[in-house]
């Protein structure tokens, strides 16, 4: 490969005195890149590979098999409830929280980010130990004949622990940031609470929204180790997409297994496209933090 | 501004929704995360002072948190060396596709857990691109402690490079120039000016990482081979117990585990104060 036209006069230094010569330059970058390579680019590889093994024809057969779509449909529809859910929280924390001085307000900031602190299957155990039949409400549960745990119920829980602060920690220090005088402006011109949300706030907080909604349904779609513990794993019932994955894989089925895989990989790499180009394009309508 | 005012709960506010999105928060957070954390603790307290020690002190227990905490250790610690270099590649040299490395950091937390579980597997197992290559070395990978250590290097590898980098595009050029100027080598003003001052922020990623790490499932149980006492972690243990209907013995676990997490949170929100404290935003 030219090296010149690889560390080329974009990398010219600025400062001398703030650079490193070209060989240390060339060495650090060198690593980085494989670095990221070995650990980011071969896995992404690997599961388009693997799911195209068997040619074209055998990765659509493995995702219109009917499990497989049973997969995609309990999958989206876990995601279509918790994703709301955590949506109207985070901007009810959001508002709380960034528009008001009370007590105990730093504390409420960090219970709010404490489900990404837990283990995904602590995550899952909880509802179980709630919920499941030897669980503290499940004789009650039992007798009134609802079923919670190894049902949609409990993967929707489980989706919603796990996803549970993204749009919130998204909304807070945006909205510290952008401060509330225009709401205010607009209270005292007599505008109502909720008009002053739909048409001064919200208009303000559309891209951090979206932001937060986009790693919160990213998450929400492709839970495991949560999931799988609430399942219940029964095959065209209670399998989500990534539980089906893990079906397939231990069956050794693996091109139906990197099939439903490249499937998650997609919306992965979807989520990343969107994601780039929010934080280029509406850099400043973001939270400092996500700013590039 | 700060002070409150003296006995109100909160500062007056011309704004309305207070008491209503309050409500709503601590409504939802009680239900989704607090009570049911609670169930946790009461069932492991369930178990009385000896019966919780008794299931947490078992050789197969601490083998699994031995195990863990070593391969989280190993792999946040890799993760600190080679996050810094990606983090300084990133702000302060200029190379074609810099743009598309730096969106596809942040791929470990957008694609799924088991996705990266069984490519990594793939990758890794004897019969796989690496993992054939270093078999021929004499080095097993998959179903071993070191391939649970890639899976955990995988999944925690953004967290120090974004906490790195904006500390870093923030950092005053005029502090390295002046140790340029005053003649001390590269090396040196990286090691004695420019290390010290993104030092907070590279703890908290390493710490970051780490705790993710511990947490880990998904990721990790397609690698490791699952042996007990060699290659099974906690969270696995936890799923083994809760399959064998021991409810008590898993709630036991993971309150254990659980005072862990809330452990390393404490530290991470201390090391994030310090980061303000020295960057003032």
């Amino acid at each position: 490969m030219a090296l010149d036209a690889f560390f080329g006069p974009a990398a010219a230094p600025a400062r001398p005195v703030r650079s490193e010569p070209r060989l240390v330059r060339g060495v650090l970058i060198g690593t980085a890149l494989a670095f990221l390579a070995i650990f980011l680019v071969l896995p992404l590889a690997v599961v388009f590979a693997q799911a195209f093994a068997g040619g074209v024809q055998a990765w659509l057969d493995s995702l219109v098999e009917p499990d497989a779509l049973a997969a995609i449909r309990l999958t989206l529809m876990a995601a279509a409830i918790a994703v709301p859910l955590n949506l109207v929280f985070g901007v009810a924390a959001a508002w709380c929280i960034a528009r008001f001085e009370f007590r105990g307000k730093s504390l409420l900031t960090t219970l709010i980010d404490l489900p990404f602190s837990v283990s995904p299957v602590i995550a899952g155990l909880i509802y179980v130990l709630l919920f499941g039949l030897n669980g503290w409400l499940g004789p009650w549960l039992r007798d009134h004949d609802i079923q919670i745990v190894f049902a949609l119920p409990g993967i929707v829980l489980a989706t919603i622990f796990v996803t549970f602060p993204f749009v919130a920690r998204e909304l807070i220090p945006l909205m510290q940031e952008q401060g509330a005088e225009e709401e205010e402006a607009a209270i005292m011109l007599g505008a109502s609470g909720w008009q002053t949300f739909r048409r001064v706030t919200l208009p303000k907080i559309r891209w951090g929204l979206l932001y937060g909604v986009l790693l919160c349904n990213a998450r929400a779609m492709g839970e495991f180790g949560a999931v799988s513990v609430v399942s219940g794993h029964i095959r065209g019932e209670t399998n989500t997409m990534p539980l089906h994955v893990e079906i397939l894989y231990n069956e050794y089925n693996m091109v139906a297994a990197f099939a439903v895989a490249s499937l998650l990989a997609l919306l992965a790499l979807v989520t990343l496209v969107v994601k780039s180009l929010l934080e280029w394009r509406y850099a400043g309508e973001l939270a400092a933090s996500r700013r590039h | 501004m700060a002070a409150a005012t003296a006995g109100g709960l909160r500062q007056p506010s011309v704004l309305p929704g207070f008491g209503l999105t309050l409500g709503i928060t601590l409504t939802y957070l009680s239900l989704i995360v607090l009570v049911p954390l609670a169930a946790l603790v009461a069932s492991a307290a369930g178990l009385g002072w000896d019966g919780f020690w008794k299931s947490v002190l078992q050789p197969r227990v601490l083998a699994a948190f031995q195990i863990s905490l070593a391969t989280a250790l190993v792999a946040a610690l890799v993760n600190a060396v080679f996050g810094l270099v990606v983090a300084w590649v990133l702000v302060r040299y200029d190379f074609p596709g810099k743009k598309l490395v730096d969106a596809i950091v942040d791929l470990p937390f957008a694609l799924p857990t088991a996705v990266a579980g069984i490519a990594l597997t793939g990758l890794y197992a004897p019969n796989g691109w690496v993992g054939g290559m270093l078999a021929s070395l004499g080095i097993k990978v998959a179903f071993t402690p070191i391939g649970i250590t890639i899976a955990l290097i995988f999944i925690g590898l953004p967290f120090v490079v974004r906490m790195v980098e904006p500390v870093l595009q923030d950092f005053e050029a005029e502090q390295e120039e002046a140790a340029g100027m005053l003649g001390a080598g590269r090396l040196a003003t990286f090691v004695r000016v420019i290390l010290p001052a993104i030092l907070p922020a590279l703890l908290t990623g390493f710490a970051m990482a780490f705790a993710r790490a511990l947490g880990e499932y998904g990721s990790v149980i397609f690698i490791a081979g699952n042996l007990p006492m060699v290659s099974e972690i906690v969270p696995l243990l936890i799923v083994i117990r809760l399959e064998q209907y021991d409810y008590g013995g898993a709630a036991a676990v993971a309150t254990m585990m659980l005072g862990v997490s809330f452990a390393l949170l404490l530290v991470i929100n201390l090391l994030q104060q310090w980061v303000r404290s020295r960057h003032g935003s």
